[in-house]
C-alpha cells in the first residue's frame, strides 16, 4: 500500500481524509476498489475539488465520508477526521445527527433528495426545527428567508409548492437552502450543476461562492468539468481509476499541469476562446483499458509518455520536486514544468 | 493542419456557397391536450416558433440553445420525423413539404441524423454487422454482396473501430464507440447532410474530443454537409463555422464561428457566453458574468415581444415587449452582414449606450410545464428514425 503523502493535517483543518478506501463486492468474488487510498485535507472557508471522469471515485469519496454507501456489500478503511472525531467511526445515529448539524450534501438529482409529497418550505422548515430548534412558525419565516436568499422568485408562494412542480434549477436551490438551513461546516457538492443549463449553472455556482465568502463554510466540490473547478477551488485533486493522481493549488495546477492525465483532460476540452478546426489532444482509448493500480500505472495504456516503469511500478503519490507549492504527483514520468498541453 | 488549410480552399470554390438546405419560417407547436379523452386541444407549446435558416453545402452549422428551446424539435422537423407546423424546408433545391410515402423516404437516405447515445433505441439483440446493413439495404446498397462488405470495413475503418467489431452486440461497446457506431450507421447509406443532435454530450470529455475529431475526420473525407445541434456553446464553436443561438424557439442571433465569439451582440449571447467555464482561472478571475435571473420561460406561455425580454438586462421600456424583433444586419464597424441579431437595441447596447441593468427573477410558471400530458421529451424515440 502506498503510504499518504499529504502533511500531518495542522491545526486548522476542518475534515482530514486519510488513506481512505472502498471495496465494493460480495463474499467470495475479487472485491473492486472503487477508491484507493484517497487522502486530502479541507480547512473552513476553503473550496476543494475532486475532478475526475466516471467512474473514478467521486461520488464514492463523498459518500463513505458522509457515512450514506449502502450498509451492506463494501468495505470501508482509512479515516476521515472532523473536528477531531473520525466519522467512519460514528454510529448511524451520530453520523445522522453529524450530517444535519455539522456536514452538508448537495446532489447532482435534487429530486432524490427531496420529499415529494412534501412542501419545499416545510421541507426547509423541518430542517430548522430539528437542528436549530425553532419553533414551527419562527421556521417557516426564516424558510421563506432562505428560499429568497438563495434566489427562489417569489418565495412566499414556492414555500408551499412541492418539487415535482420545481424547475431543476429552483430545486437545487431549494436543496441548498436545505444546506444552509443547519449552517453546516462543511458541505458537499456532487456534480451540482451537471444536469442544469448553463447560465442557470452559473447562478448556482455564483451562490455557492457566497456561500463560502459569507459563511465560512468549507466546500468539497465534485465535478468533471474542469473549467467548473477553473473558477471556484482553491485547491484541486484529479482523480483517475479511484487514486487521487495530481494535487495542487488552482493557479498552480492550471499553469503547469505535470500528469498526463491532467494534461490530456486540458487537451480534451474545446475552449470558448480557444483555437478553431484545429484537433483536439483527445486521449486515447477509455477506463475500460485500464491496468490495475497493483501492477503499474493505471492510465498507462491510454498514457502518450508511459515508459517500461509505467507498465511495472506502481507509482506513489510524491511532491513535485520542481515545484515551489505544494503539489502532489503520482507519475513516474510527468510532464516537464509548463505542460504541454 | 492540412485540414485547416482545405477547408479555407474550400471556402474559395462556389460550391462553398452553394445552399444545400433552406429552413424557412419552420413552425412546430405541439397541441396540449385535456380532458377525459384528451381530444380537447386547451393551448400549443410553441416548440419552434419561426425558425429561418440556410446550411451551405460542406459548411458545419452549429445549433446552439438550452434545454427546452427547441433544437432536437427543429433538426427533426428538417427531416420530416416531426410535421412542421408551418414552413417550408428545400433540400439540394426540392421542396420536401408535399413528399410523401416512398419520395420522402428516398429523400432522406440524403439526410441522416446522429443522436446522443444512437443505439439505445436500437434492437440489442442486433450485431452491428446487421445493424448496418439495415440501412444500406432499406435503399438498396447491399444488392452486390461483396461491395457491400467492401463498404463495412470501409466505414468501420472511418470511424476506427476493428473490423471484429461487427460481430459484437451494442452493450458489449463504450459510450464512445457506441458513438462510432452511430456515426458509421449514418453514413452507411452516403449521405449528404447529417443532423447531429447531441453527439458528444454524454461522454467524458477525453472520449468526447475523439468523437469531435472523429466527425471532423469523416465530414473531410467524405465532403459532409453537418448540422450540429449542442447545449455546449464551446463545442459548437469548436466544430461549427457558423453558429445560430436559439432561445424559445427561434434564433436570436447567427453568425460565423469566430465573429460570434469576437462581438456577441444579442444579450442573451452575450449572458451564454460568459456562463460557459473556460478551464484556465486567470480567465475565469477576470471575466465579465452576465448571471441571468430566472428560468427559461415555458414554450406553452412564451413572453410577448422579444422572448427574452423577462430575464433581459439590456431591456428597454419601448418595444421590448410588444415587438417581436426579427433578425437583422445591423450597422456596426467591422460587424459583417452575415452576422445577423434580433434585439431591437443591438447598435445601442454594444456602443454602451444602453447599459445593463439588474432583473429581478419572474417565477415561471410551473404549471404549464408539467401539465401537458402529450409532451414527449425522449431525446431519441426511436421508430422512424433508424428506419432510413
Ligand atoms: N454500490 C456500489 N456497488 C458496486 N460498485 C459501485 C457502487 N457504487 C459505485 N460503484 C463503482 O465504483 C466506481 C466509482 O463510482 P463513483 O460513483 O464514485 O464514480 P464517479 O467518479 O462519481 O463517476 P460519475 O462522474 O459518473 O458520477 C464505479 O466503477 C462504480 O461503478
Ligand atoms: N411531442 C411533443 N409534444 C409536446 N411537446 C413537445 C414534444 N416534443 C418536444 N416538446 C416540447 O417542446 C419544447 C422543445 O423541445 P426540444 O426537445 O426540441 O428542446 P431541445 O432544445 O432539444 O432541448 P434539450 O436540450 O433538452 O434536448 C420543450 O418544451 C418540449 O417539452
Ligand atoms: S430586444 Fe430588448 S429585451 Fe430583447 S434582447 Fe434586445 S434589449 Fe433585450
Ligand atoms: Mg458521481
Ligand atoms: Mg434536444
Amino acid at each position: 500500500m502506498t503510504a499518504p503523502s499529504p502533511a500531518p493535517a495542522t491545526t486548522d483543518t476542518l475534515l482530514s481524509v486519510r488513506d481512505l478506501t472502498v471495496e465494493f463486492g460480495t463474499k467470495g468474488q475479487t472485491p473492486f476498489r472503487a477508491v484507493d487510498g484517497v487522502s486530502f485535507d479541507v480547512r473552513p472557508g476553503q473550496t476543494v475539488g475532486l475532478v475526475g471522469e466516471s467512474g473514478c471515485g467521486k461520488s464514492v469519496t463523498s459518500l463513505a465520508i458522509m457515512g450514506l454507501l449502502p450498509k451492506r456489500g463494501n468495505k470501508v478503511a482509512g479515516s476521515a477526521t472532523f473536528d477531531g472525531t473520525d466519522l467512519l467511526t460514528l454510529d448511524d445515529r451520530e453520523m445522522r445527527d453529524r450530517r444535519g448539524r455539522d456536514v452538508a450534501m448537495i446532489f447532482q438529482d435534487p429530486l432524490s433528495s427531496l420529499n415529494p409529497v412534501v412542501s419545499i418550505g416545510v421541507q426547509v422548515a423541518e430542517v430548522l426545527q430539528r437542528h436549530r430548534g425553532m419553533k414551527k412558525s419562527a421556521a417557516m419565516a426564516e424558510s421563506r428567508d432562505l428560499l429568497d436568499k438563495v434566489g427562489i422568485p417569489d418565495p412566499s408562494r414556492r414555500l408551499k409548492e412541492y418539487p415535482h412542480q420545481l424547475s431543476g434549477g429552483m430545486r437545487q436551490r431549494a436543496l441548498i437552502a436545505m444546506a444552509l438551513a443547519c449552517k453546516p461546516r462543511l458541505l458537499i457538492a456532487d456534480e451540482p450543476t451537471t444536469a442544469l443549463d448553463v447560465t442557470i449553472q452559473a447562478q448556482i455556482l455564483n451562490l455557492l461562492k457566497e456561500l463560502v465568502v459569507d459563511s465560512g463554510t468549507a466546500l468539497i466540490m465534485i465535478t468533471h468539468d474542469l473549467g467548473v473547478v477553473a473558477g471556484l477551488c482553491d485547491e484541486v485533486n484529479v482523480l483517475y481509476g479511484g487514486r487521487i493522481v495530481e494535487t495542487a493549488p488552482r493557479h498552480e495546477l492550471f499553469a503547469s499541469p505535470r500528469h498526463p492525465y491532467t494534461n490530456g483532460l486540458l487537451g480534451s476540452i474545446p475552449r470558448l476562446d480557444g483555437a478553431r478546426n484545429e484537433q483536439l489532444a483527445a486521449i486515447p482509448g477509455s477506463v475500460a483499458d485500464n491496468i490495475p493500480w497493483t501492477s503499474g500505472c493505471a492510465f498507462a495504456p491510454r498514457c502518450s509518455r508511459a515508459i517500461d516503469v509505467c507498465r511495472a511500478e506502481t507509482p506513489s503519490l510524491e511532491q513535485d520536486s520542481v515545484a515551489i507549492e505544494d503539489h502532489l504527483l503520482r507519475c513516474h514520468n510527468p510532464w516537464p514544468t509548463g505542460g504541454e498541453a | 493542419m492540412s485540414e485547416t488549410t482545405s477547408m479555407l480552399d474550400k471556402k474559395d470554390t462556389a460550391a462553398e456557397h452553394e445552399v444545400l438546405l433552406d429552413a424557412q419560417d419552420v413552425k412546430v407547436h405541439f397541441p396540449i391536450k385535456r380532458g377525459v379523452f384528451f381530444d380537447k386541444t386547451v393551448g400549443h407549446v410553441f416548440a419552434v416558433d419561426g425558425m429561418t435558416l440556410q446550411i451551405r453545402r460542406g459548411e458545419t452549422y452549429g445549433l446552439v440553445g438550452e434545454s427546452g428551446c427547441g433544437k432536437s424539435t427543429f433538426g427533426r422537423a428538417l427531416l420530416r420525423l416531426e410535421e412542421p407546423t408551418n414552413g417550408t424546408v428545400t433540400f439540394a433545391g426540392t421542396d420536401l413539404s408535399p413528399l410523401k410515402g416512398e419520395a420522402l423516404r428516398t429523400l432522406r437516405r440524403h439526410m441522416q441524423m446522429v443522436f446522443q447515445d444512437p443505439l439505445s433505441s436500437l434492437d440489442p439483440r442486433q450485431t452491428v454487422e446487421s445493424l448496418l446493413l439495415e440501412g444500406m439495404r432499406a435503399h438498396g446498397l447491399t444488392k452486390d454482396a461483396k461491395a457491400a462488405d467492401a463498404r463495412l470495413r470501409e466505414l468501420l475503418t472511418a470511424v476506427g473501430l476493428p473490423v471484429a467489431a461487427l460481430r459484437k452486440y451494442p452493450h458489449e461497446f463504450s459510450g464512445g464507440q457506441r458513438q462510432r457506431i452511430g456515426i458509421a450507421r449514418a453514413l452507411s447509406v452516403d449521405p449528404e447532410l447529417i443532423v447531429a443532435d447531441e453527439p458528444v454530450s454524454a461522454l467524458d470529455v477525453s472520449v468526447q474530443a475523439q468523437v469531435i475529431n472523429l466527425l471532423q475526420d469523416v465530414q473531410e473525407q467524405f465532403g459532409l454537409t453537418y448540422l450540429v445541434i449542442a447545449h455546449d456553446l464551446a463545442v459548437v464553436r469548436h466544430i461549427s463555422d457558423r453558429v445560430g443561438v436559439m432561445y424559445l424557439g427561434s434564433l436570436v442571433e447567427e453568425a460565423d464561428s469566430d465573429g460570434l465569439y469576437a462581438t456577441p451582440l444579442h444579450p442573451y449571447t452575450r449572458a451564454l457566453m460568459s456562463a460557459v467555464p473556460i478551464p484556465d482561472p486567470l480567465i475565469e478571475d477576470q471575466r465579465e458574468q452576465i448571471i441571468l435571473a430566472g428560468d427559461l420561460p415555458s414554450p406553452a406561455n412564451p413572453p410577448s415581444g422579444c422572448r427574452f425580454h423577462t430575464r433581459c438586462p439590456w431591456r428597454q421600456e419601448e418595444r421590448c415587449d410588444t415587438e417581436r424583433p426579427q433578425l437583422r444586419v445591423v450597422q456596426i464597424d467591422g460587424v459583417p452582414t452575415s452576422h445577423r441579431v434580433a434585439c431591437h437595441y443591438a447598435e445601442q447596447i454594444h456602443s454602451g449606450e444602453i447599459e445593463r441593468h439588474e432583473v429581478s427573477a419572474t417565477a415561471v410558471d410551473p404549471s404549464s410545464l408539467s401539465d401537458s400530458p402529450t409532451v414527449n421529451t425522449q431525446e431519441n424515440p426511436g421508430g422512424p428514425i433508424s428506419a432510413p
